[in-house]
């Protein structure tokens, strides 16, 4: 049976699922702020979130959201290792640009 | 007792490395005992196992050292074969080489390098005793390629002379085009027999008809090796330039041993050419060849040792004649009887040679009788030795040749007797030059004429007894005694029928007093030449052109440059440098700069721009995908 899926089809988790990973990408890709970066990342994941829970309730799997509970977890750690780096680099170069970071080249 | 035969190999080996690796730092004494005493080990060894076998019944005993290797169907064993024949090899080898050991002692106490050269002394009598000792001819060749890398050692063992280092080059060289030859008779062997083992290939051949071709090229190939290492034509041009080596040296390799190495090749074989009658007929024509062409360049020669080194080369041709008509016991009696008197020989021009303060040129010697009287007496026994006079050791050996040869064709019989007319004319010119008339060297080498030392006179006394005995234990019928060498030898031809007829008394008779007269004639008419008239050979302008040609050895040499060595060193260098330049290089070179300009190119990918990364992360993911939508 459906769940509780009953009033709003699986294709609208979907479609809001792909345009939340589609802006994160886009924020990931065009933005210079490493801090916005970082947010839109976060976009990213919890977009993939948002589809898990939906087609665990569409199949009554409770799999998909104790996976969620794992990729929260691991979403929380590697924004604080990110943040750390973050300011690491912020103390180096007073700028968090990330077009500041290009020494490491041929 | 047989056994053991692996020591008789093995001690020689070991002084080698002894020596080799004390050089410099042994003391001369330790150096010539260890080296003389492995080999006389040898030879006591060698001298049991001679009695054993002699008591047995000429069966062949396999003796298997180890496994050497089996790749597809070709197995291998290190291992000996102990019979009559191998025995008869291993006497002289040990027993002459142990007494050049002896001799070397003294003639090279003056030598820094002492110590490497009775390395390389005891290293060759390990090699030429595998040769013959192997039970297969895969061993044998081991010892054949270890012979010839020895003498290049030896001839050059004065290596700092450029003109020593050639002649050690040449003799190699000459040595491995022969060997070409003996490889491609062997590849030819297994892939008609299937195996390398002198029973099993033996045994097979035995059954085959008379005048196969396989048998026949067999025969010819491993005789172009034997050519290359027993120096007859069109390769002998390396033994007279190895007289560069030090003279005991020419005496055990180029005298007694290696240059034998080739006569054993065939009497080992005796089956195969025995079964082809055309390749024993090649072995004929080149042996007497050989024998007449050497002994008219002897004739001519003014060095010493070349007199002697031509002479090797003819008397080698006269046992390749005997090979030839199927007489093979009658050459290893003349290999036998030939080890003794041509090392005493060369040991006493050695001796000579020492006393006259190196020089070797006998128009610049004579009148050396009452200097050195021990090595004239030897000297003398020596020559009649080797020109057959009665009971000298040749005079039963040579005469059975001639005997044997005359069944055959009287060409050849004719040939070889005027062979042996010129064998008895340059011997005793070089004996009348050297020993009478009167002294004609500079005064300092007169100040210094002495007698050698009882280190260097004893192995020469030796050897004169063994060169007027040794012919003994080949008495021919007419003399009612028996003939011990057929006798013994006789189980070793057990795969031939049973053979011969003997030359009739008559003829025999004939022949020795024919021989002994014309070898009386001869004394007489060059002691006339040389002695009473004091015809001493000028320089090479004074010549007529007869003895010019003889005295440059028909050109045969320049012949040999002209025609292979000129030609294949300009290819080398014009042709070959060229390709090796334009072409080889460039290719190898093309590999490295592909990589190099490739890899400049890639390395412009890393910008360092963080944003370019993330985005070929995407770019990549997409691709990924696509592709496993679509695949």
């Amino acid at each position: 049976m459906n769940g509780i899926l009953n009033s709003v089809s699986i294709n609208n988790y979907v479609l809001l699922a792909a345009i939340l990973f589609t802006i994160g990408v886009m924020g990931v890709l065009f933005r210079r702020n490493a801090i916005i970066i970082f947010m839109c990342i976060e976009l990213m994941l919890n977009a993939v979130n948002l589809l898990l829970v939906a087609f665990s309730a569409l199949h009554n799997d409770p799999g998909g959201q104790i996976f969620v509970f794992f990729i929260m977890a691991v979403a929380a750690a590697e924004v604080a290792v990110g943040l750390a780096i973050l300011v690491m680099v912020y103390r180096n170069f007073t700028s968090v640009d990330i077009n500041v970071l290009n020494k490491l080249k041929w | 007792m047989i056994n053991l035969a692996w020591l008789i190999p093995l001690l020689p080996l070991a002084g080698f490395v002894i020596n080799g690796l004390g050089n410099k730092q042994l003391p001369k004494s330790v150096t010539g005992f260890v080296a003389a005493g492995s080999v006389l080990a040898s030879f006591i060894i060698s001298l049991l196992i001679f009695f054993e076998v002699n008591s047995g019944n000429g069966q062949a005993v396999t003796v298997t050292c180890f496994e050497w290797f089996s790749a597809g169907t070709l197995h291998v064993d290190f291992s000996f074969l102990i019979d009559r024949l191998s025995v008869v090899f291993l006497l002289v080898i040990t027993g002459v080489g142990f007494l050049i050991h002896l001799y070397s002692i003294g003639y090279m106490h003056a030598d820094e390098d002492y110590a490497r050269y009775f390395a390389y002394l005891n290293l060759f009598v390990f090699f030429m005793l595998l040769l013959v000792l192997g039970s297969n001819y895969l061993v044998m060749f081991a010892g054949w390629e270890g012979v010839g890398l020895c003498s290049y050692l030896l001839i050059g063992f004065w290596f700092k002379n450029t003109a020593y280092n050639n002649a050690a080059k040449k003799a190699f060289v000459m040595n491995r085009i022969g060997d070409l030859g003996f490889l491609l008779g062997l590849f030819l062997l297994y892939i008609t027999f299937g195996s390398l083992e002198y029973e099993t290939v033996f045994k097979s051949a035995s059954t085959w008809p008379t005048g196969e071709i396989t048998i026949t090229v067999i025969a010819l190939l491993l005789f172009i090796g034997a050519t290359g290492k027993s120096a007859q034509i069109p390769l002998y041009t390396w033994l007279p330039d190895a007289m560069a080596g030090p003279t005991p040296v020419s005496a055990l390799i180029h005298a007694a041993t290696m240059v034998t190495a080739g006569i054993y090749m065939i009497i080992r074989s005796h089956v195969f050419y025995a079964l082809s009658p055309s390749a024993s007929e090649v072995v004929a024509i080149v042996g007497t060849l050989t024998a007449i062409f050497a002994a008219t360049i002897g004739l001519a020669q003014t060095d010493i040792k070349k007199v002697l080194a031509y002479s090797t080369v003819s008397q080698l041709g006269y046992m390749f004649v005997a090979l030839g008509v199927g007489a093979y016991t009658t050459g290893l009696f003349h290999v036998v009887t030939h080890a003794f008197f041509k090392a005493l020989l060369f040991l006493c021009a050695g001796s000579v040679i020492h006393a006259m303060s190196g020089e070797q040129d006998i128009r610049k010697m004579g009148g050396l009788k009452k200097f050195l009287p021990v090595t004239h007496l030897t000297f003398l026994i020596g020559t009649l030795a080797i020109i057959g006079l009665f009971p000298f050791a040749a005079f039963f050996s040579k005469d059975e040749i001639l005997a044997k040869v005359y069944e055959h064709s009287m060409t050849m019989f004719a040939v070889l007797s005027v062979t042996s007319i010129l064998t008895a004319v340059y011997m005793f010119r070089l004996y009348w030059l050297t020993f009478s008339g009167s002294f004609r060297g500079t005064h300092h080498q007169q100040e210094h004429l002495h007698e050698s030392p009882p280190s260097m006179t004893v192995p020469l006394i030796c050897l004169a007894i063994l060169s007027v005995a040794g012919g003994f234990i080949g008495m021919p019928s007419v003399f009612h005694a028996p003939h011990f060498l057929n006798e013994f030898m006789a189980p070793v031809y057990h795969y031939l029928a049973a053979s011969e007829t003997e030359p009739s008394h008559s003829f025999e008779w004939m022949l020795m007093s024919v021989s002994t007269v014309a070898i009386v004639i001869v004394i007489i008419a060059t002691w006339s030449y040389y002695v009473k008239r004091n015809a001493v050979p000028g320089e090479e302008i004074t010549f007529n052109p007869l003895t010019k040609t003889l005295f440059n050895k028909y050109w045969v040499d320049e012949l040999y440059e002209n025609l292979i060595t000129k030609p294949l060193q300009w290819i080398s260098k014009n042709i070959i440098r060229n390709i090796e330049i334009h072409v080889i290089d460039r290719i190898v070179n093309l590999g490295g700069e592909a990589v190099e300009s490739g890899s400049s190119a890639l390395r412009l990918i890393q910008t360092g721009n963080i944003g370019f990364y993330v985005f070929m992360m995407v770019a990549g993911i997409l691709v990924m995908l696509v592709f496993k939508l679509i695949i």
